[in-house]
């Protein structure tokens, strides 16, 4: 095993920062029941567990692990909600999604803190990303309701746009708030009615958004919010009563999901893993590439479906790429993710920090090289893994094929545009790929070739409501976002 | 003395030739008064696999030739139907002893749906793309792009309607096509195969295949390297077989629901609009800063 440390001892001096901690408090209830039917209602059965902060370990509340049964009532919920809110005047159906949007500014920051208790993301991401993507797409939505036959012209039966039913959704502990808003308000917009599922290890800010939902008077039913683990989202897609099943998660389960809805008539669409490359070419701008590689990576712990977590460098600039990698890791702060200067936070759960130091041993036991930057102590609770690189990685290794989603970085070479296309595409995944040059012609033939619903040039992990997400191949089907999205939750004839 | 007939030995359409299955199996096929007419190639898996691996290698050029190129290719189709219309119409008077004037409807509907998907291929970016308008510094703009190798699984009939339906708006978009043909009648198709391989349709890129629907499916669905599924099916268990494979490997699949031979494929608004190619497009997004 070859690993390489560097300390800060070897860092030139660094400013030492004082403690910067974010000063609102987020309202959290000792414990929640369920949302149904615009009630918050106790469980049928279902055992109560807890959800901790990652980066202190502490009980922030406890949350219902919902049952088959609360599943049903949801569902009911939603199927009884359908028939009125799918003929509310879409200008009408419009109004309670601004309402959200607005009300969502208004709690943002309190929306923001909950978010990076419960899953341990920066606050600075959670602040100045997540939340004011929320708002966007609530707001983004809002304004299509009353003009879906201008987005998808003659399609479907007398060319009236027409939403499916009820949508079972089920999102992941990566982007909590940002998935449920990519779930619903697509889903709202077009007149489904919904039962969303947040993530086993972050429900609290899906259930601050049932809160919200009361808050403007949604109607009853319209959105149902039932926590719990994967037999809560099981019961979800086997519900008979479900039209329209929205995931986003691991490749695995979403064939899992694919495999219970098949032959059944339900819509499905997928949004899953990835493994995608980040292609630095030697004519690039390289102290903007090293922030779109630190960015594509290290953005959320790397807990990022779309993370740039293949590095494919030009082999001319490979060592300076490196070396300067290497520098500015060094000024990387991870820990405390409340803290305002903090860059990269806790790791969602014990579970994925386990799976990620496998990944860690995998990469040493086949070859590669592993360097970490070590810069201050770590918290001594909580679940960490400090910003990692594999150098001297085969395309053949594990590590630069499967998705680890955390904090590490596969780099690889190469020595011609051909080879860097052939290399980018060669994974079953296919979500997104970064493209790095200062010559125009390059970043449009490389995009063109490069199989990847998103592409992003000269930049990485730019996300907005307006703008279409989702994967290529195993990276799963159907757009998040934009006039695309919509098609997703409208019926197809 | 009366002159015997040359009669045609119905092969397979492989990337741009014409083999037999090479299971070396064929099946009988009979005429509407139950009469033998021809032996038809009964396609195996391996002949599936040839021809996805033709499909796979022509599918990048055929995606990188220009809109305005692939729409002529589609317009020769169309051309080359016209002058051996009579054919297609024998095709489907013999095996499914309609009138002359039925066949005709069908053969002209099916030529005139082709002339519409030749014009599609250059206005698709725009009409399922778009400029996306952020909130922020970049310039964003969604394209769609062609999924890759599809396979088209033509119902029974309209036996040329159906097949020529499902197969334009893929080949319209840049992908490769693997036709299965009607299993009623597979006789049109292998008239198809003689018109595309006479219209500059670059080999690999239409490949048709003749024999049973339903043994082809299981491996349609389980192939990875084909990337999309067009299925018109009557038949629910078809349908399970067809959802239950792809789980595994998440291809694209849209199966038009058949049942009792309900679809009109006579109706243009549904059969020659966008949104029949609309399945068979990855829609890519691209972003760059816009600054100074």
């Amino acid at each position: 095993m070859r690993c390489v440390t560097v300390t800060a001892s070897t860092a030139p001096a660094r400013w030492e920062y004082a403690p910067a901690p974010e000063s609102v408090k987020a309202p959290i209830r000792e414990q929640y029941d369920l949302f149904i039917g615009g009630r918050w209602i106790p469980s049928k059965g279902g055992k109560r567990f807890p959800t901790i902060n990652p980066a202190t370990e502490e009980t922030l509340s406890r949350v219902v692990d919902a049952s088959a049964t609360d599943v049903d009532r949801a569902v009911e919920a939603a199927r009884k909600a359908f028939p009125k809110w799918s003929k509310t005047k879409p200008t009408e159906r419009a109004k309670y999604l601004f309402r959200v949007a607005r009300r969502i500014q208004d709690k943002a920051r309190e929306l923001a803190v909950l978010e990076t208790m419960d899953g341990g993301k920066p606050i600075k991401e959670s602040r100045d990303v997540d939340v004011p993507l929320v708002a966007q797409h609530f707001f983004h939505h809002a304004g299509w309701c009353d003009k879906l036959r201008y987005a998808v012209p003659f399609r479907g039966r007398d060319h009236d746009p027409r939403p499916i039913g009820v949508c079972g959704q089920i999102i992941p502990w990566n982007f909590p708030l940002l998935m449920a808003a990519w779930k619903l308000a697509p889903a709202l917009c077009c007149g489904n009615t919904c039962v969303l599922k947040p993530a086993e290890t972050t429900p609290l800010t899906a259930l601050a958004l049932a809160e919200i939902f009361e808050e403007v008077d949604l109607p009853p039913g319209v959105v149902n919010v039932v926590t719990g683990g994967p037999s809560t989202g099981k019961a979800l897609v086997e519900h008979a009563g479900v039209d329209k099943i929205a995931f986003t998660g691991s490749t695995e389960v979403g064939k899992r999901i694919a495999t219970t809805c098949a032959g059944t008539g339900k819509r499905l669409t997928l949004e899953l893993g990835g493994k995608s490359p980040n292609i630095i070419f030697a004519d690039a701008a390289i102290d903007q590439a090293i922030e779109g590689i630190v960015n594509g990576i290290w953005f959320n712990q790397g807990h990022v479906c779309c993370a740039g977590s293949r590095l494919l460098v030009e082999e001319s600039v490979l060592d300076e790429v490196i070396a300067k990698l290497r520098h500015r890791l060094k000024s990387l702060r991870v820990g405390d993710p409340l803290d305002k200067n903090t860059d990269v936070g806790a790791i969602n759960s014990a579970e994925q920090l386990d799976t990620i130091r496998r990944y860690l041993k995998i990469g040493d036991e086949e070859g590669a090289k592993r360097e970490e930057v070590i810069n201050g102590p770590l918290p001594s609770k909580g679940y960490w893994c400090r910003p990692t690189f594999f150098t001297d990685v085969q395309p053949s290794h594990r590590i630069a094929r499967e998705e680890i989603f955390g904090p590490v970085l596969a780099v690889l070479s190469f020595r011609t545009p051909e080879e860097a296309i052939v290399r980018a595409n060669n994974t079953p995944y296919g979500l997104s790929a970064g493209v790095w040059t200062d010559k125009g012609s390059k970043v449009f033939e490389v995009a063109r070739q490069l199989k990847a619903g998103v592409v992003w040039c000269n930049t990485f992990n730019k996300f907005d409501a307006a703008s279409p997400f989702g994967g290529y191949r195993e990276s799963g089907f159907g757009r998040e976002g934009g006039r695309h999205g919509l098609m997703a939750y409208l019926a197809k004839t | 003395m009366t002159r015997i007939p040359v009669t045609k030995t119905c092969k397979l359409l492989i990337n741009g030739a014409f083999p037999r299955s090479e299971s070396g199996r064929v099946l009988p096929l009979l005429d509407a008064k139950k009469r033998h007419v021809a032996a038809i190639a009964h396609a195996s898996r391996k002949d599936l696999r040839d021809a996805v691996e033709a499909a796979s290698t022509a599918q990048a050029k055929w995606a990188a030739a220009t809109a305005y190129n692939r729409g002529q290719v589609l317009y020769r189709i169309a051309e080359m139907m016209e002058a051996r219309s009579g054919e297609l119409v024998d095709a489907i008077r013999v095996i499914e002893g309609s009138t002359a004037a039925i066949a005709r409807r069908e053969v002209d509907a099916s030529i005139d749906r082709v002339v519409s998907f030749a014009g599609w291929t250059d206005k698709i970016g725009q009409v399922l793309g778009n400029q996306n308008t952020v909130a922020g510094p970049y310039y964003n703009f969604s394209v769609p792009e062609p999924t890759g190798v599809v396979v088209v699984v033509a119902p029974d009939r309209p036996s040329l309607l159906a097949l020529v339906s499902l197969v334009a708006p893929v080949v319209c978009a840049g992908n490769a096509a693997i036709a299965v043909a009607s299993d009623f009648n597979p006789l049109v198709a292998v008239s198809m195969m003689e018109i595309i391989a006479t219209s500059d349709v670059p080999a690999g890129v239409i490949n048709i295949l003749t024999g049973r629907r339903a043994e082809l499916l299981p491996h349609i669905a389980s192939h990875r390297e084909i990337n999309a599924v067009s299925a018109a099916l009557s038949d629910a268990a078809e349908r399970r077989v067809l959802e239950l494979g792809v789980a595994e490997n998440l291809k694209r699949v849209l199966v038009l629901a058949n049942d009792g031979g309900k679809l009109n494929w006579y109706d243009d608004e549904r059969f020659a609009s966008p949104w029949s190619i609309e399945p068979f497009v990855e829609i890519k997004t691209i972003w760059h800063p816009s600054a100074c």
